[in-house]
């Protein structure tokens, strides 16, 4: 465990976030905020659950192991539904947000959409999410040890450093579906977000065994991002002329 | 090296009053520099949520509901109507500029916030236990758990009676114009911090970091660190040097109270001190409200070394404003201290003498000197303070908060990473939490206007994310983390 370990953990995980935060976020004073804020709900949604679960833990027998792993197990369903609901009461609050934003602005728009909220309490929530995951076992990362010596994984801290990174960008186009969904009225798209973070929150109970929690982690993250970018306003000639460096000269695209 | 006794004396009584007073946030500051121009300029601002949007949705409707009728109505109507628009205008238009200003304010902090965590995480001198401040000479070292509490709220106790007691001194100070006293006060103060603390640490970070350093170097470093600090916080100096070492010095600060209080003793003081911050800003009688009030009422910004501010402070020359903003101004009829005084003036904005009545004049006589009082020589004597800078552009308008807020936010975050077992989570919970405090605050200042203490929500989402995450959360994130399980 050495610098290198530390510095690449960091930057699996966390890199793609710091961009998107450093090009998107960062410029506008407006998006730091719905971020924090988005990060704040998050932790609260965090410290409800992690209650209900100390509570049962408490209530129970701490001796017996199988019990206490199944509690943990029904903690972290718990903590999804639980996460699901509070970005559902972000919404609420950024939809009234949003409403006065438009009553002041001089030209009857307001200076941020819902889509780009949507992207930005995504990204907020999925930083939070992914700095209260990694930055314990980063910091681990630094000190002396050896990975794995009493028999356990020798690669805990890589894919940590992978799940957090699936888990941030996850959260982030959890977010753009979630809004939209309630922006439409079409639940069946929350649904399916709901059930997405139970599958992948799920996988993760398969932990050492890898190839069941990242591939199917990856799989949908990028069934979500595709979804998301169609949702967004993107389409395929939109992508292959990003990729070509071109500008397209027709683009409804309701966010930037 | 460690401080002897007699320096945890010095310490306390001269750096304290840092802490003391000014744990507000405060709108109207930028106000009384503007002479006669009142509150109808777009102000300090929030952002953006629920209430205020509700109110300014209303009256927007209001205002378009409004319109077709001042057309039937007739002339009279239109005047009156015209101040509302503008009125909600200008309320308008601060919203717009809210959330540059929140950032302005989160930037600092958490500049703030990363030295002071950086240095308790690195440098072990700030959490070992070298003694206690003569502020708190009951020990916790005690054998039983209640022998403690009692001992922590009687630390505690003695604690905010000295805060007090020292805050009264200052505003009795300010009250009956001792300035040289306060300046000298204020001036001891930041020659200890800027030279005698910031020596310290220097010494306890070549320490850490096992540099080889001689006395000569060392006296000339701090010796330039010191005197240009003090230049730049007492004098002038560029807008970002001055907010850098006022960052700096609150940092100071905090270390010395992290290092210094012991634990329930340190809680116990945050919880009190903002129960202490609301009542002292907010009743009538509270001593920050007669503060400001009292600035106000003599048309002077307050200390710039206790208050870090976003903008440089600058004037706008209202002797040449159209007569319209006078007649406006003379209308708003909220805001009664300063309006007070203003709005003689307004009224007689025409006459010749320019409308300061005879008590006004006799104020700023004993101030500055006498003076002629006609357009050009006010205009002359509003220019003169040092740190002008005519900017008309109201987004230069900047939110000021008080150092004391920097120390005791930097004190929570510091404490919490020195002490949680949950280590690096708490702290994160606990910058959030007073991230999102401080938008809450600022967002309460746009709607009110008035100076607003800048601590309780904080500090009461800090505390309540610190206990709650150190005792719930950090369990269920342990066995998460041994189990590889991700919620």
């Amino acid at each position: 465990m050495t610098l290198a370990v530390f510095f690449g953990c960091t930057f699996i995980a966390f890199g793609p976030a710091l961009g998107l935060f450093l090009f998107t976020v960062l410029r506008d004073p407006l998006r730091i905020i719905i971020l924090i804020a988005g990060a704040f709900f998050w932790l609260v949604s965090l410290l409800l659950s992690s209650l209900v679960w100390f509570i049962a833990v408490k209530a129970s027998d701490p001796g017996d192991e199988p019990l206490q792993k199944g509690l943990l197990i029904f903690g972290v369903l718990f903590s999804v539904l639980l996460q699901e609901a509070f970005r559902f009461l972000y919404y609420k609050l950024l939809r009234k947000a949003i409403e006065g934003l438009v009553a002041l602005s001089e030209d009857g728009c307001s200076p941020i959409s819902i889509q780009q909220m949507a992207y930005v309490a995504g990204l907020g929530f999925g930083l939070m999410s992914g700095a209260f995951s990694m930055i314990n076992l980063l910091v681990d990362a630094l000190g002396p040890g050896t990975v794995g010596i009493h028999g356990d994984s020798q690669l805990y801290f890589l894919t940590s450093a992978f799940m957090t990174m699936v888990m941030i960008f996850l959260h982030t186009f959890w977010g753009i579906l979630f809004f939209h969904g309630c922006e439409t009225q079409r639940w069946w798209e929350m649904a399916a977000v709901i059930l997405t973070h139970l599958i992948v929150s799920g996988s993760t109970f398969w932990n050492p065994l890898y190839v069941g929690s990242l591939v199917p982690s990856y799989l949908l993250m990028f069934a979500t991002a595709a979804w998301a970018y169609v949702l967004s306003g993107g389409c395929t000639q939109n992508l292959l002329q990003s990729l070509r460096g071109q500008q397209s000269e027709t683009s409804p695209q309701p966010g930037s | 090296m460690c401080l002897k006794r007699k320096d945890l004396f010095c310490v306390a009584i001269i750096g304290f009053h840092r802490a003391v007073p000014m744990t507000e946030l405060s709108a109207h500051l930028p106000q009384f520099q503007h002479g006669q121009l009142t509150e109808n300029f777009p102000d300090n601002h929030l952002s953006n949520t629920n209430d205020s949007e509700r109110r300014r949705h209303d009256n927007s409707e209001r205002r378009r509901n409004d319109n077709p009728e001042s057309e039937t109505n007739g002339q009279p109507q239109n005047r009156t109507q015209q101040v509302v628009e503008q009125d909600e205008e200008d309320e308008e238009l601060t919203l717009k500029y809210g959330a540059k200003h929140v950032i302005m304010l989160f930037a600092p902090v958490t500049l703030c916030m990363v030295v002071v965590v950086a240095t308790i995480k690195s440098v072990s001198f700030y959490t070992r236990k070298d003694g206690q401040l003569i502020y708190t000479p009951f020990t916790e070292d005690t054998d039983t758990v209640g022998q403690r509490a009692l001992n922590s709220i009687l630390n505690a106790a003695i604690m905010i009676s000295v805060i007090i007691v020292m805050t009264i001194l200052l505003v009795v100070l300010y009250k009956y114009r001792c300035y040289k006293v306060i300046h000298g006060w204020l001036i001891i103060s930041s020659l200890l911090l800027l030279f005698f603390f910031s020596f310290i640490y220097l010494g306890e970070v070549f320490k850490t970091y096992n540099v080889a350093m001689d006395y000569i170097t060392l006296a000339l470093m701090i010796w330039n660190f010191g005197v240009v600090g003090m230049i730049c916080i007492h004098w002038k100096g560029p807008l970002r040097l001055q907010q850098a070492y006022l960052i700096m010095i609150s940092a100071l600060m905090a270390l010395v109270f992290i290092k210094y209080l012991p634990e329930w003793t340190a809680w116990l003081i945050l919880a009190v001190i903002s129960v202490y911050d609301l009542v002292a800003v907010l009743c009538p009688k509270g001593p920050l409200r007669m503060l400001v009030e009292t600035a106000q009422e003599r048309n002077e910004t307050l200390f710039p070394a206790l208050i870090y501010s976003s903008t440089m402070i600058w004037l706008v020359n209202m002797a040449e404003e159209d007569p319209e903003a006078q007649r406006k101004a003379s209308k708003s009829s909220t805001y009664d201290k300063q309006a007070a005084a203003n709005q003689i003036q307004n009224e007689d904005a025409d006459m010749d003498d320019g409308g300061f009545n005879p008590e006004w004049e006799q104020q700023r006589d004993s101030r500055i000197g006498p003076l002629e009082s006609t357009p050009e020589s006010r205009a002359a004597v509003q220019a003169l303070p040092s740190n002008s800078q005519a900017s008309e552009d109201p987004e230069e308008r900047g939110v000021k908060l008080g150092l004391g807020d920097f120390i005791f936010y930097s004190v929570l975050v510091g404490k919490a990473s020195a002490t949680a077992s949950g280590d690096w989570n708490t702290t994160l919970a606990c910058f959030v939490a007073i991230l999102i405090g401080l938008c809450l605050t600022l967002l309460l200042l746009a709607i009110f206007k008035k100076a607003l203490p800048a601590l309780p929500i904080s500090i009461t989402f800090g505390l309540v994310f610190y206990f709650a995450t150190d005792n719930l959360v950090q369990p269920f994130m342990d066995q998460l983390a041994f189990h590889q399980f991700y919620i």
